[in-house]
């Protein structure tokens, strides 16, 4: 657990004289200095804990093929939200209200498709239109004010919340959910995109190999990926290699590190963090859309709760409270960690309401041991 | 890897033209600044030179920060001449000044301490490699220039990935300086770049600004501490109360003289009998 402070010389010691030069002590920097550097360290121990745990407390049925993808759909729904998050904590901010733009998002695409009649793409088009303008509203507010994004967000939390409840009355004309979904999307060709499973010509091979478990018809137990999984890998690589490997990147780090002094160096630090909080509501709005698809109905109380999900996944996953520091790939993490807990207490003879005392667990170990980890990687005194 | 760092220029990342040592870069005359009824320069007039280094002493509220801020494009002068090259500058912003090789290195050094060396190094000024929506930046050629330009100046930083909060305070200030040299300074202005170190870390730094010197740049030493001061500089320029009070060559004036003009001279003088000689 040595951490690498070496200092530098005394001044007394003067540089070489070749300017170029390859210093082979450039990449000697210890494994273990290099992972404990890796911010979604502490989400790959957490998942390790909690698989040891659920393998020796859970029903085997949970570590077949059909088993993980059960706990994978939920993770992704939640995790695709959990990365744009972590983006946005890095970058400095929060954001509180995702989990009722969720809902929000719901009835503006039941709207667009069932009462405009739009086509299913349009329609989702312009469902992410609306979130990202109600994301640039959050950006435009805590930039105008100075306020906390945490208190400016937590208005827009009742206020979508709120809208959803009224617009649903409405447009239903009393309740509260609305239906028809699935009819309306039956035959597009982008519906694949936003429900149902894929690879599953896949799944059915491999099923005639003999290679995963039937169903009794013959049928494979499993009939494919969850296409929301799919989403949520390709969002966590593309967000992984904007921070790591982009200009952007390097943007919302520094944005988030130290507003003052990333703006001083020439960083748009606005312009990064509106388009983190537009990247977020689209990010939960997307997550509306699937979960409408899914369900083939919506209602005003879905995303009940996901904003402290999505913050929990993220901090398990390495982002610190204060930004400047985190990873998409432990958000990433910390949504399996999530459905596997959400999920897998089923497979075993606890109560299922154990999930929430679980959680406020993880979450108060992750942020000690980020903040302890902050201090020993970066040398803060 | 080589081939990647040459190719990004391993000395500088834009080779400055630099004048031959002791020609004027940067002349002000008579610079005044007012904000509103404030006065904060009432007259200043100083001369800075290629391969020199220029102290610019004051006391706190003489004026210095304006001073710095209306040279590194932050404020309009109200008056005077500001000439940059023998010709009049008008900088809009700070923007227009760093495009005329002034940089200047702030007392937070504009450095995150979460973030790594290389990250800081290139934070605002990445270099991107590959089309549009493609484009990335190389952190490893990043990395070895970071290496190379701390390598430079004596700094052994065995890893450029560890955290700018690891680093003393002299070393994020060298790093500071490295950064605006590399980005192809001409004039560097520093801004109490010793006032909040050691004595070990201080003398780093000045080594660092007489081997910038050495290069061939100007540089704007700002400081309170006459004996930094006089530890590097070639001329003395000392503010008072929005004036400077004249500019004196190394071989002009000694130290104790600095430090009695400095303090406003003749209440300094007898508060110093009183204490006897200590201040």
């Amino acid at each position: 657990m040595s951490i690498d402070t070496t200092s530098g010389p005394l001044p007394g010691r003067s540089s070489p004289e070749s300017p170029v030069s390859r210093d082979e002590r450039l990449q000697t920097t210890g494994f273990l200095v290099r992972l404990m550097r890796r911010p979604e360290l502490g989400a790959i121990g957490g998942l390790i804990i909690v698989g040891i745990f659920f393998l020796f407390t859970a029903n085997s049925a949970m570590f077949t093929l059909n088993g993980g993808l059960t706990i994978m759909n939920p993770s992704a729904q939640l995790g695709i939200m959990a990365v744009a998050v972590s983006l946005l904590m890095i970058g400095g901010e929060f954001d509180l209200s995702i989990g009722s733009m969720v809902a929000f998002a719901g009835l503006v695409f039941g709207i667009f498709l069932l009462e405009w009649h739009f086509p299913l793409i349009i329609a989702v088009a312009a469902t992410l239109v609306v979130a990202a303008l109600v994301g640039a509203i959050n950006g435009a507010v805590v930039q105008a004010t100075r306020l906390p994004s945490f208190i400016v967000t937590l208005a827009f939390f009742f206020i979508l919340r709120g809208l959803s409840l009224v617009g649903l009355k409405i447009v239903t004309g009393g309740t509260t959910q609305l239906r028809g979904f699935t009819e309306a999307t039956a035959d597009s060709v982008f519906t694949p995109l936003f429900s149902g499973f894929a690879f599953s010509g896949l799944f059915r091979r491999l099923a005639d190999l003999g290679l995963i478990e039937l169903l009794p018809d013959g049928t494979p137990a499993a009939p494919g990926i969850p296409i929301a999984v799919v989403w949520f890998v390709f969002f966590t690589a593309l967000a992984t290699w904007c921070l790591l490997k982009t200009k952007v990147g390097n943007w919302i780090f520094a944005s988030g590190g130290d507003a003052r002094a990333a703006r001083n160096s020439g960083v748009p630090v606005d312009r990064v963090k509106m388009g983190l909080f537009i990247l977020t509501a689209c990010s939960a709005a997307f997550v509306g859309i699937l979960t409408v698809m899914d369900a083939g109905s919506t209602d005003a109380m879905r995303g009940l709760q996901k904003e402290f999900q999505a913050v929990i996944a993220a901090v398990i996953g390495g982002c610190l409270l204060t930004g400047g520091y985190g990873s998409a790939l432990g958000a990433f993490f910390g949504s399996i960690i999530f459905g596997i807990v959400s999920i897998g207490l089923s497979y075993t003879t606890f109560d299922s309401d154990w999930f929430q005392v679980f959680l406020g667990v993880m979450l108060l170990i992750a942020v000690i041991f980020n903040n302890h980890l902050r201090r020993k990687v970066t040398g803060e005194r | 890897m080589n081939h990647i760092a040459n190719s990004m220029g391993m000395h500088r990342a834009h080779e400055p033209t630099l004048p031959a040592r002791g020609t004027p870069i940067i002349e002000i005359t008579d610079l005044r600044k007012e904000f509103g009824q404030v006065i904060a320069l009432a007259g200043v007039s100083l001369t800075v030179r290629a391969g020199e280094v220029l102290c610019l002493l004051g006391d706190n509220g003489a004026g210095k920060s304006t001073l710095i801020k209306t040279l590194s494009g932050v404020h309009a002068p109200t008056t005077g001449a500001f000439m940059v090259d023998g010709e009049p500058a008008r900088f809009r912003g700070p923007r227009d000044a760093q495009n005329a090789g002034i940089a200047t290195v702030f007392q937070d050094l504009a450095m995150i301490p979460l973030m790594s060396i290389t990250r800081n190094f290139f934070m605002g000024r990445e270099p991107t490699k590959g089309m549009f929506p493609f484009r990335w930046v190389d952190y490893t050629a990043c990395s070895t220039v970071t290496h190379d330009q701390m390598k430079k100046i004596g700094i052994d930083v065995r890893d450029p990935d560890q955290a700018v909060g690891t680093l003393s305070g002299g070393e994020r200030q060298c790093v500071a300086i490295a950064r605006a040299v590399y980005f192809g300074a001409r004039v560097l202005i520093l801004d109490e770049p010793t006032s909040a170190l050691g004595v070990a870390q201080t003398s780093m730094v000045l080594k660092y600004i007489s081997q910038v010197r050495a290069e061939g740049l100007a540089v704007i030493f700002i400081t309170h501490n006459v004996r930094h001061a006089y530890a590097v500089g070639d001329a003395f320029t000392v503010l008072n109360r929005g004036k400077t009070l004249g500019t004196f060559r190394k071989n002009e004036i000694d130290m104790e003289q600095l430090q009695t003009l400095m303090a406003g001279g003749r209440e300094m003088q007898s508060l110093s009998d009183e204490l006897g000689g200590m201040v």
